[in-house]
């Protein structure tokens, strides 16, 4: 595969947040990444591993070319479900019909959206405000925002967590058919080994693990996840590093 | 505005129970629109714009003197009736679950600063106390009920876990005050700010505050002077945060006492007793004629009351409908996600002075221009509430938008505006409208004192013919609306606000 061929391209990539926490380790530290179009990638690690930092990395790569679900999905509580997923195809759309949208909603999108909430399960629930929705309920919006984008790149953070198991396979499995290409966060590890075919694991800001999904069971990625809560984890090690990456960037 | 129409937002739906609440309210206005007196005077309104505008922009400092010395008094007075008012409030808040303090504290704040201000003025003269006075009472009872408010929303479990023995004052100081120690001094800071824009208003009833100058030169045409209050009045508020500082407190509040105006004319003139028990009673009742009393009666309310509280009323609609509309259009101007973090400073900026400058002010310079009648009112009460309102939500808009709320993929401008912004902000910004919903009611009763046919033109004329019985009848109605408002307000943001509490 040629360098320009890539979709997403990291190279020893250091990225820290500014603001109060100035000074902890970096969100992300000497990330290495290359993803090519038609990879489905799972991206795995413990809770503050900086997997939703790479997520939004990614998507400042390809802005126009991806469609985002974001943690908790962005979501507009006041406005409708209907609303919320239209809300995908506001560049699709001209500016005076997006406000007529809110006022009376357009007689296309209506329909391509109403069967979307119909393989989403949100058939009834398409025009109760999304304040009114369960969490189950309203990542389904955010998921069905991010089908309604209509891209061939899908980047979500943890997009069915909230949904009950054999669901959230269905959603994933239908996601991953609509999308040419999609990176994903995943807790649900066995979600990750069987519907996607790279998998990679983050851990303290770091890439610990990248390797095709057939090449990896459900023990090792235990594994990974253990690791980080045992005292021999080397936090310190990470702040050694700092003080590396600060002097020579 | 959205409308929201059949079934499209059916009742599962937050937006349609709000879009309907907008519908009534405005629905209403346009009604009042019908009602309201908003006749136009034959004044050249652009002449005198142009010189009130030009005034602006080139201030005079002729009176320096003057200037400081109307500034420093109106800080003075501000500053000790804070000072006073707030232990009081603090003190009524924990009595709060009494009827009979809820009911005080409604009466206190209903009735505004400058009736408060007419009532001593016949005990005490314009003197200290009469100022003090003025501002000390409504705000101990906006105070109290704030801060019972904040209270409540605490944790309950501190006060639960503290020894039952100790007594509920220390209780309350031991657990709810630290608890809530940031929201109620944020909420008394804000209130010097109100204080410091009440206390130059007890000008335009004799005080030798900011107003009473500020008159002085609108009325004689002296627009330079007019600007250089206005905007010396501005830099005060705006500079609150780098003048006020906790240590310097107790040295301004001695400086305050010193600076505080001599009094003027009779310092002991009426009796207190003598004003309770026979001057605010209609002779009729105090002779025991009823028949005089009835007649006494259906003459006022045919003449004075009812006249008064339908202008007043009606005004108000339109106030608070066009206060929304005006928050609607401007809050974008001042916030970074729709205008960006450098062209929001000029919004935020315009919005700053319609904050600062209080209603009376504007109302008083819209007169000039139009006359006197219920359009400048309207016009007033609409551009200060909506820019107090307006600032807030942008800055809401703003919070957001740091904290990460935003989605890199967010659409911009205008749909961001009707899609994103508009529905995010929305809830707060009704619950913001119907709050002052309350405060536009009394500020519209209290600008009959320049002479548009609201409440307080019949008070403020009943004080002058010295008919204190007629005055006392309008302030007890202007009250009991006040505090019927107040009710219809808080039944109103309770059926919008628990849908925003959930999230």
């Amino acid at each position: 595969m040629t360098a320009s061929a890539e979709l997403f391209q990291l190279i020893r990539c250091t990225f820290r947040y500014s603001g109060p926490e100035q000074g902890e380790r970096p969100a992300l530290a000497d990330i290495t990444l290359t993803i090519g179009p038609g990879e489905k990638v799972a991206l795995l690690g413990p809770s503050g591993a900086g997997k939703s930092t790479l997520l939004d990395l990614l998507y400042q790569q390809q802005p126009q070319c991806s469609a985002l679900q974001p943690q908790g999905g962005g979501l507009v509580d006041l406005l409708s479900a209907y609303q919320n997923i239209f809300i995908g195809g506001l560049d699709r759309v001209g500016t005076v019909a997006a406000l007529w949208n809110l006022v009376r909603p357009l007689a296309g999108q209506r329909q391509a959206i109403t069967d979307l909430a119909q393989r989403l399960g949100l058939q009834d629930k398409l025009w109760h405000s999304v304040d009114r929705l369960s969490g189950g309920q309203r990542q389904r919006v955010a998921l069905g925002r991010a089908l309604f984008r209509q891209q061939p790149v899908f980047l979500g953070d943890e997009p069915v967590s909230a949904v009950d198991p054999v669901q959230a396979a269905e959603l994933l499995t239908y996601v991953l058919q609509q999308h040419e290409t999609a990176v994903v966060c995943l807790h649900n590890r066995r979600l990750a080994l069987d519907l996607f075919d790279r998998i990679v694991v983050l851990q303290g800001g770091r890439i610990c693990c990248d390797a095709p999904a057939g090449d990896l069971s459900a023990e090792q990625l235990d594994h990974f996840y253990q690791q980080d809560t045992s005292p021999l984890n080397p936090v310190a090690c990470g702040h050694q590093t700092d003080g590396w990456v600060i002097r020579t960037s | 505005m959205k409308v929201s129409t059949k079934r499209w937002w059916p009742s599962h739906s937050s937006a349609r129970r709000l879009n309907a609440v907008c519908l009534l309210m405005i629905g209403a206005a346009v009604l009042a629109l019908l009602g309201v007196d908003f006749q136009r005077y034959p004044v050249d309104p652009w002449q005198e714009l142009s010189r009130i505008g030009w005034g602006l922009l080139l201030p005079g400092w002729s009176e320096a003197t003057t200037l400081i010395q109307a500034l420093l008094q109106t800080v003075a007075f501000a500053l000790l009736a804070v000072a006073v008012s707030t232990p009081l409030g603090l003190l009524l808040a924990m009595a709060f679950r009494w009827r009979l303090v809820r009911m005080l504290c409604a009466a206190l704040r209903s009735v505004h600063e400058l009736f408060w201000g007419l009532i001593f003025m016949q005990l005490f003269g314009i003197s200290p106390l009469t100022g003090l006075l003025a501002i000390i009472v409504p705000f101990s009872g906006v105070f109290a009920k704030v801060f019972a408010e904040i209270f409540e929303q605490q944790s309950p479990l501190p006060a639960r876990a503290a020894p039952k023995g100790a007594s509920v004052f220390i209780r309350t100081l031991y657990t709810l005050i630290p608890q809530s120690w940031p929201a109620l001094l944020s909420y008394t800071r804000y209130r010097f700010e109100c204080a410091l824009r009440s206390s130059a208003i007890l000008g335009f009833i004799g005080l030798p505050t900011l107003g009473f100058h500020l008159e002085t030169a609108f009325k004689q045409g002296q627009y330079s002077e007019a600007g250089a209050l206005m905007w010396a009045f501005l830099l005060l508020i705006a500079s609150i945060r780098w003048w006020l500082r906790p240590w310097l407190i107790v040295p301004y509040l001695i400086a305050a006492i010193w600076l505080l105006p001599d009094t003027i004319g009779f310092s002991d003139g009426g009796s207190l007793w003598r004003f309770v028990s026979v001057d605010i009673w209609p002779a009729a009742l105090l002779a025991g004629d009823w028949h005089g009393l009835l007649h006494w009666f259906s003459v006022m309310f045919s003449q004075q009351v009812w006249p008064g509280v339908v202008q007043t009323l009606l005004l108000t609609q339109i106030a608070v409908v066009l206060t929304g509309f005006i928050v609607l259009f401007t809050y974008p101007f001042a916030s970074r996600a729709l205008v960006g973090p450098w062209l929001r400073w000029p919004g935020r900026f315009v919005l700053l002075v319609l904050r600062c400058t209080p209603e009376m002010v504007l109302a008083f310079v819209l007169l000039l221009l139009f006359g006197p009648s219920g359009l400048p009112v309207v016009l007033a009460l609409a551009l200060h509430n909506g820019g107090l309102i307006a600032f807030l939500v942008a800055n809401a808009s703003d919070a957001a938008f740091r904290s990460g709320q935003a989605r890199a993929d967010d659409p911009r401008g205008l749909t961001r505006y009707a899609y994103i912004e508009t529905p995010r902000r929305l809830p707060a910004l009704m619950a913001f409208l119907f709050y002052r919903w309350e405060v536009i009611l009394r500020e519209s009763a209290i600008m009959g004192i320049l002479g548009v046919a609201t409440l307080g033109f019949y008070i403020d004329s009943a004080f002058e013919e010295i008919r204190y019985d007629r005055a006392f009848l309008l302030i007890v109605v202007t009250a009991l609306l006040n505090m019927l408002v107040d009710s219809l307000s808080r039944r109103m943001r309770g059926a919008f606000s628990q849908q925003t509490n959930i999230t």
